[in-house]
């Protein structure tokens, strides 16, 4: 029997967000605004999005949409690079900008008095980023050593890899970051062309959740944003579809000099609207989660005593996604251990979990709801995700009943559309 | 909605300190042990670590997988870290399913078995560790830099131990390890969020208040001598990129000279957060260091690190080099940064500045329940609890004359040792 303590729903303290104290405003230009106040601490976290990451990156230059938005604090038509840094570090703040397949992301954190502060920058940043040279060039050999760093990483070759594997020809195949040749290739004037095409407020989310009324949030938010238009902002495209592999594929890359492989491997999984979401988040969960990394850890790791780490996971948002199973091993152990795992696999494709794993996992997955209570930031992270996934703000109200109502055999039948031990992508990186 | 920490010592010798927040509907529970890589001879380095790994083995009253169920399926969070100077497990749990945590650590504190088939199965898995550890550059420098600064101190070693000590370790020695320092009197327990003091403590003597006290912990540390001329080590290793550490030998966590020492570094390398758990930090692109060598194309990144310990370690600055730049050119940008504190010391408005952002990272540190259970044993393990109430305090205290002869003091070249990193062949 699972306890769902009445006060996470009910006492107004604790409550989980949902429509009663989560406050949603959309501007006229496209920006949607959450906001729920916490006055336990004198502190904010703002975080958002807009629409447009690395999907739009030619291909001989990949990494453009990383590369821009590391650029927009480097100055802007009212402040320099050390003024806009100097504003922010000089009350302890925090913001930061980053990129992804099909976002680009912002994240601040500050004292609930520095709001105006902290929004002024943020607009300025988002509005009237002037990409200078020199920063450019800087950046630039910032991001080339870092590249060099992930040629070094097996566990990020190996991530590389397998997405090579399962997102062939696909535009999800890519890293963000790009190549080395594709970043060279990238000229200080690709970034505002880049930014003109993909910046703007259109589908823009953002959440500001702490010690602020949200009456006062979206005033301000108006006031910084409000006026913020972008006619010729391009709208996110129809993502392609991908289809399975049609055989087992294995590719291993050569890292000389390491101590240790990393292998990872698996398959393609749903997107985030999918009706197998739940099963498969519980069925992840069981596989490679729960406890000391589910199965798998109890194989590899608690029996053979191969790997510290060895687990699986679940990468679900727009699109294909990816079901991974990760293992770091002593070169000797990589085909022992891909074949503990797969071993794993076909026997999870083979039998329903048990009553008692599905029960633990469900009771997993509602316990830990009032954990995400503990930050702003977790909070404000979550109502981010609402927003994105369109999940409405009473999801966290239904959510117990979602996860409640998955069965062994959903679990069963929705990791059987996805995982094939016969067709699984296995990537290695090592010595 | 907070209150006041509460400090009580039972009858036993276990330290507890509460400190009751409703904010959420959480409670985060630590045990911290004073044991950690300071505690290890040579022949047995790594062995806190691994005694901390073999507590998730089990008991008989918890056998090993029932643990992990209990936790998990109140959808808790748990987890072990080991240090230099201390052990601690925690507990991250809804407040109304959090008894779990009490019991189990009470029972683990005396009742772990240490299995010989556990202990063998577990030495490849802290292998497997390391040897994850070693695949990055900057593990092997910050080892080799650790080694050359120390010459008979145990935190001459990393925590993990020398691999040699890892294939010899026995079950024995594990076992005695853990039988010294595992007892009430050398722990601390740690407890903040949504519980009722007075019946909480009641909970707590009657979970633990039977465990024998255990004979006391003696260990007696000849003091390091100083580092007196600067030694450089040079390791090679695969790929491009070369790395650079600047370690001096810093005070202990509670001599007065660590806060202006953590004013300086905030100047140098910028602020460094106070939470352990989330968001709460700030960037570093107006430090002084940052902008000579970061700006200046020197180097890519630059970081300070400076640990709160029990006796002096080191404070780094750690440094990734531009693909273009020597270590030489680099170690060069660095010493007139330095030189630049020594001729032309620091304004009372750079001072003020990073207090001010002391501050707000000190708010930021009391945003988050675990964090706040966390500083309440952490900052016991190398001083008390009063030291993290006053950080902030002391750093106000802290005057650019005493910036200046802290730099005099500390950062100087003969209190150093240099560790560069290059690749292969480069």
């Amino acid at each position: 029997m699972l306890i769902i303590k009445k006060s996470i729903f009910d006492d107004p303290i604790h409550a989980l967000p949902s429509p009663e104290n989560t406050t949603r405003v959309q501007l006229p230009n496209g920006i949607t605004l959450l906001s729920r106040p916490n006055f336990n601490s004198p502190t904010l976290s703002i975080k958002g999005y807009l629409n447009g990451g690395s999907l739009f990156d030619p291909e001989d230059k990949l990494g453009l949409s990383y590369l821009t938005a590391f650029g927009l604090m480097t100055g802007t038509a009212n402040h320099d690079f050390q003024s806009l840094y100097n504003q922010i570090e000089s009350i302890g703040a925090s913001l930061s900008f980053s990129s992804s397949t099909l976002r680009t992301s912002f994240s601040a954190h500050c004292l609930s008095e520095d709001l105006d502060l902290i929004l002024s920058v943020l607009a300025d940043c988002l509005r009237t980023p002037s990409f200078p040279e020199k920063e450019f060039n800087r950046q630039k050999n910032q991001m080339l050593t870092a590249l060099a760093i992930r040629a070094q990483d097996t566990g990020a070759m190996a991530n590389l890899l397998f997405d090579q594997i399962v997102y062939c020809d696909h535009p999800y195949q890519h890293p963000e970051e790009g190549y080395t040749e594709t970043v060279q290739a990238i000229q200080r004037d690709d970034l505002p062309n880049f930014y003109q095409r993909i910046y703007g407020p259109k589908d823009m989310a953002m959440a500001i959740v702490g010690a602020v009324e949200p009456q006062l949030a979206a005033d301000a938010v108006r006031q910084y944003f409000g006026d913020w238009e972008n006619p010729s902002q391009h709208p996110l495209p129809i993502i392609e579809s991908k289809e399975p592999l049609a055989n087992p594929t294995k590719k291993r890359l050569s890292i000389p000099g390491k101590y240790q492989a990393d292998i990872v491997m698996g398959c393609l999984a749903p997107d985030r609207h999918s009706p197998d979401f739940h099963a498969l988040r519980l069925g992840n969960n069981i596989l490679g989660e729960f406890g000391m990394m589910g199965r798998l850890g109890q194989r590899v790791r608690e029996a053979a005593g191969l790997a510290y780490y060895v687990y699986s996971s679940l990468s679900i948002s727009l699109g294909p996604g990816a079901w991974e199973m990760i293992a770091g091993v002593n070169p000797e152990n990589i085909d022992q251990t891909i074949a503990l795992i797969t071993d794993e696999v076909v026997n999870f494709v083979s039998h329903p979990v048990t009553e008692q794993e599905l029960s633990d996992s469900k009771s997993f997955f509602l316990g830990r709801m009032p954990l995400m209570l503990d930050s702003n930031s977790g909070v404000a992270a979550s109502l981010i995700n609402i927003e994105r996934f369109n999940l409405g703000l009473d999801y966290f109200l239904r959510y117990p009943q979602l996860v409640q109502e998955i069965t062994r055999e959903d679990i069963f039948e929705a990791s059987r559309r996805y995982l094939d031990p016969e067709r699984l992508a296995i990537a290695v990186a090592g010595p | 909605m907070t209150n006041a920490a509460q400090l009580i010592t039972l009858d036993n010798g276990l330290t507890v300190y509460l400190k009751e927040i409703h904010t959420a509907p959480i409670i985060s529970t630590w045990i911290w042990y004073r044991v950690g890589s300071r505690n290890e001879s040579p022949g047995i380095t790594g062995i806190s670590h691994w005694v901390e790994h073999m507590q998730f083995k089990g008991t008989q009253d918890y056998p090993a997988g029932n643990l992990d169920r209990e936790i998990s399926r109140v959808g808790g969070a748990w987890n072990a870290l080991t240090h230099m100077d201390w052990t601690t497990y925690f507990e991250i749990l809804p407040a109304h399913l959090f008894n779990i945590s009490l019991k189990l650590e009470a029972d683990r504190m005396v009742n772990s078995q240490f299995l010989p088939v556990e202990v063998e199965r577990e030495r490849t898995v802290i292998i497997s560790e390391r040897e994850g550890n070693e695949n990055q550059p900057r593990f092997l420098l910050a080892e080799a830099v650790q080694n050359a600064a120390f010459s008979q101190h145990p935190y001459k070693h990393e925590v993990i131990g020398v691999k040699e000590d890892l294939y010899a370790i026995s079950r024995e020695d594990l076992y005695q390890h853990y039988h010294r320092y595992y007892q009430p009197t050398n722990a601390v327990l740690s407890i903040a969020g949504d519980f009722n003091t007075r019946s909480l403590l009641q909970n707590i003597k009657e979970i633990f208040g039977d465990i024998p006290s255990g004979e006391p912990v003696r260990l007696i540390i000849p003091p390091e001598p100083a580092i007196e001329h600067e030694k450089q080590v040079h390791i090679t290793g695969p790929g491009e990129t070369s790395y650079l550490q600047v370690a001096y030998r810093a005070p202990s966590a509670q001599n007065p000279d660590f806060f202006a020492l953590t004013v300086l570094d905030s100047l140098l390398t910028g602020p460094s957060s106070l939470n352990m758990f989330g968001s709460g930090g700030t960037s570093n692109k107006t430090s002084r260091l940052y902008r000579a060598l970061v700006e200046g194309e020197v180097t890519v990144s630059c970081q300070g690190s400076l640990h709160a310990t029990i006796d002096p370690y080191l404070y780094s600055i750690n440094l990734t080099l531009h693909p273009d730049r020597t270590p030489e050119e680099v170690l060069f940008a660095v010493d007139q940064e330095i030189k630049r504190v020594l001729d032309s010391p620091i304004t009372k408005t750079e001072i003020d500045r990073a207090i001010k952002q002391a501050r707000a990272l000190f708010a930021f540190s009391s945003e988050n329940i675990s964090n706040q259970a966390f500083w309440l044993g952490y900052s016991e393990m190398f001083a008390s609890y009063d030291w993290f109430e006053n950080y902030v305090n002391h750093l106000s205290n802290v005057t650019p004359e005493r910036v200046l002869q802290i730099a005099q003091t500390y950062l100087d070249p003969s209190n150093r040792v240099v560790g560069i990193y290059t690749p292969e062949g480069g």
